[in-house]
């Protein structure tokens, strides 16, 4: 068995399993492996024939890929588990008051916390939301706090995507296919269970309805169609909440409200959970050339006559620049100390920060401010003399666009290979729903992780696979 | 149901049937072409013409030889209506309308999708060619099977089974039309070789050739063929039966209209042409102009249940 030496391993101690994993280990070394590599087979083709696939953004010969499952699952101990989900409640609330904050008084613009530049120049808010308070006063309907781990107590939030994050599928699906991989596992091993998630997001969006919705909201999923990488999990929110999976093309106004196109006639939709980019909801509003959204929505928005989730101009508050911030505005709104620690965070739209940034390139991760799903980033430690000098020159031509972290020593939980346990880079996004009722956090999320020896980029568009992630019971 | 998925499943099922009738009429051609060598490439014309992809085909190739009307009945991305895209329609439509499908439907239909891409992406030799379409017809059985066996008996089941019926009554009426000449009752011509052949051919196609002798008690003349493929209420792929079909189903949706709805009325319509009635009477209309008129009303109701159920807007 290989084991890491310089980074911290979730699984394997110096002194053997570390108590989350103590059953599993014990299970696992009465395993076989050639048993265990079958299972493997099997759970990808259950993958294929399930049609759990995603289509990879910039490749013209759209083939579908599989994100691969990797069969050892991530524990967590109920002790981890309860920190970070008081973390994260913490957090998506001070970003829901935020957010309003933002579009309504501009407080913490007024107390200084947050330079008002950084708003002000920021593409990602929405004057149209200026105020304008969203039913309940909700804003981040669904959040996918993505954290990673650096020690036995050292968790960092990384990014707290609070726009559209996707993935929650998988948490779902990986969770089928360990249940029916090793079904003798989960009656050893008390796992808390993540199955209520579609109950829960549904009851959570139907409780964020316009006030002058009467008697059962409808809630629809807006998909930009099959051509989008995540459509798997669209059509499988609609399908497991019980609600319809519309397109932009399947809605318009009728008597100031979204309708769907439906076989008898029009139908009034009260929420829309919306898996379509701000810019591409309202072609009258935004993109003109959207044919993804609905012309008119905003003003039907605006007349608070359909909750939007998450709401449009959400992403100011995920925005890369605004995350180093995010301790200061926690404290702004719940009078508390940030309870997740954010990584060190260098803006390089500040002269100093980007002469350390370029004077450190090789040792840093350097990300777009808008960027996500790991494209236009550089790992300083994996690139070479001239990718550096490339980075280098785009940072000086634009620096605003960019932001700095230090390469953090990721936790790594093992993989299931031919030759054994094998220690991989990994992260996690567990999923809170907001509504009027409160935060809730299903006890799981999407664990991430690099699967080639040594990386640090777990994102599936970039050869990163999946686990099961479990939250023991106590 | 959206529009939108009535749409879908109704596009998806009339492609599944597609890809059906097109594996039994390439294995009807090639069982003639194999078996009556002279007359092979007037029967891989027939083929592509029964097909409905005769301007297609001329486009890319000049003979009409066993070689290139399989690959492009079969394998062929640019002729739309070949297995392979077919079938690549038929799964991109239950990936649109995955809500309205139970999880075996989809994953039968995912699973041919799989099945038949591996299977013709390469060419097919021709002593591989009856286990190929074997394997095409077994997979339309799956997918069958999984509606049938799991699917509940709402509007969504309407609509698939529309889109089955139509497709399959477009299907038939050309596969006899294509041979209407030989079915006409000339005397000089019954029990010729000739005939048989065509009469083979036609029963093949539809997967009737043994099902016909007992229904047809021995009776093999033409227009006991032409009753049993036009009239007969027992055939699942006669005319009359699915003329039948289109109006249960689009009975079933409309339930709760007050007044019935366009699409119903017609295929009413076109249902009584063909009921209670012998197969004399066609002739006497003249069976080629009669095929030409239910295959255009097969077309028009199937635009009308497109506009009736608001498929696109």
């Amino acid at each position: 068995m290989i084991k890491s030496m310089t980074f911290f391993d979730e699984m394997l101690s110096d002194d053997g399993a570390r108590a989350p994993y103590d059953a599993y280990q014990g299970w696992f070394a009465g395993q076989d492996n050639t048993r265990l590599a079958n299972k493997a087979q099997e759970a990808e083709a259950f993958f294929r024939r399930t049609g759990i696939t995603f289509n990879v953004y910039g490749q013209t010969d759209a083939e579908e890929r599989l994100i691969p499952f990797d069969l050892v699952p991530r524990i967590l101990s109920n002790r981890e588990w309860t920190k970070l989900s008081k973390g994260i409640d913490q957090r998506v609330r001070a970003i829901n008051a935020f957010l309003h904050d933002i579009y309504n008084r501009q407080e913490i613009l007024r107390a200084g916390v947050v330079p008002i530049d950084l708003i002000a120049q920021n593409e990602a808010f929405l004057p149209q939301m200026i105020g304008f308070s969203p039913p309940g006063d909700v804003y981040t309907h669904i959040v996918g706090t993505d954290i990673v781990r650096t020690g036995q107590d050292d968790f960092y939030v990384l990014e707290d995507n609070a726009r559209t994050p996707s993935g929650v599928s998988y948490m779902l699906e990986n969770r089928e296919t360990m249940l029916q991989m090793f079904p003798e596992l989960f009656s050893k091993i008390k796992v808390q269970p993540v199955s209520d998630y579609p109950k829960s997001l549904r009851r959570s969006l139907a409780a964020c309805a316009p006030h002058g919705c009467d008697g059962r909201p409808c809630v629809a999923v807006l998909t930009p169609g099959i051509h989008n990488s995540a459509y798997y999990e669209h059509s499988f929110l609609a399908d497991q909440m019980g609600v319809e999976l519309v397109e932009g093309h399947d809605l318009r106004v009728v008597d100031g409200h979204i309708a769907m196109r439906t076989t008898r006639g029009y139908k009034r939709i009260d929420v829309l959970y919306r898996r379509v980019d701000d810019d591409f909801l309202d072609p009258l509003t935004f993109n003109p050339t959207s044919m993804l959204g609905v012309p008119g929505i905003m003003d039907v928005y605006r007349a608070g006559n359909i909750t939007i989730a998450n709401a449009p101009g959400t992403g100011i508050a995920d925005d890369k620049a605004i995350y180093s911030y995010i301790p200061d505005i926690v404290e702004f709104y719940t009078g508390e100390r940030a309870i997740l620690k954010n990584v060190e965070t260098y803006r390089c739209s500040e002269p100093d920060m980007l002469a350390y940034v370029l004077d450190n390139l090789a040792d840093l991760v350097v990300k777009e401010v808008h960027g996500s799903g790991g494209y236009g980033m550089l790992v300083g430690p994996a690139a070479n003399k001239k990718e550096l000098s490339d980075f280098a020159a785009k940072l000086k031509a634009n620096p605003a666009n960019y932001i700095a972290q230090p390469t953090l020593s990721l936790s790594t939980v093992p993989i299931f290979t031919e030759a054994g346990l094998a220690p991989r880079h990994v992260d996690l996004r567990p999923f809170a729903l907001v509504s009027p009722d409160g935060v809730n956090i299903t006890p799981g999320g999407l664990t991430r992780v690099a699967l080639t020896e040594g990386s640090l980029v777990v994102n599936s568009s970039q050869g990163g696979g999946t686990k099961d992630t479990w939250i023991l019971e106590d | 149901m959206l529009g939108k998925t009535a749409g879908g499943l109704y596009w998806m099922f009339r492609s599944l049937e597609r890809a059906e009738n097109t594996a039994r009429l390439v294995e009807a051609g090639f069982r003639i072409a194999l078996t009556r060598s002279t007359s092979a490439e007037a029967e891989w014309k027939s083929v592509i013409v029964t097909s409905a992809s005769q301007a297609a085909y001329t486009a890319k190739y000049s003979h009409y030889d066993s070689e290139s009307v399989v690959h492009f009945l079969l394998q062929d991305t640019d002729n739309p209506s070949s297995v392979l895209s077919v079938i690549k329609a038929a799964r991109d439509n239950a990936r649109l309308v995955r809500t309205g499908l139970t999880s075996e439907v989809w994953t039968s239909v995912n699973e041919t999708w799989m099945v038949l891409t591996e299977l013709l992406k390469s060419p097919i030799p021709q002593t591989e060619l009856p286990a190929a379409l074997a394997v095409i017809r077994a997979q339309s059985a799956v997918v069958r099977g999984a509606l049938h066996g799991t699917m509940l008996r709402n509007d969504i089941y309407d609509f698939c089974r529309l889109g089955t019926f139509v497709e399959r009554m477009d299907s038939t009426a050309r596969i006899i039309d294509v041979k209407y000449y030989s079915l006409l009752p000339a005397p000089s011509f019954v029990g010729s070789r000739l005939d048989n052949v065509q009469w083979e051919t036609i029963l093949r196609s539809v997967s009737a050739h043994r099902s016909f002798r007992w229904a047809a008690e021995g009776d093999f003349t033409a227009p006991a063929i032409a009753n049993f493929l036009i009239l007969d209420g027992r055939m699942p792929r006669s005319l009359r039966f699915c003329a039948g079909k289109i109006v249960d189903n689009l009975g079933y949706l409309g339930l709760e209209d007050d007044t019935p709805k366009p699409s119903l009325q017609m295929a009413e319509r076109l249902c009584a042409r063909l009921k209670d009635r012998d197969i004399a009477s066609i002739f006497e209309e003249g069976l080629h102009e009669f095929l030409l008129s239910v295959i255009n009303e097969n077309a028009r109701i199937g635009q009308q249940i497109e506009q009736d159920y608001r498929f696109n807007n």
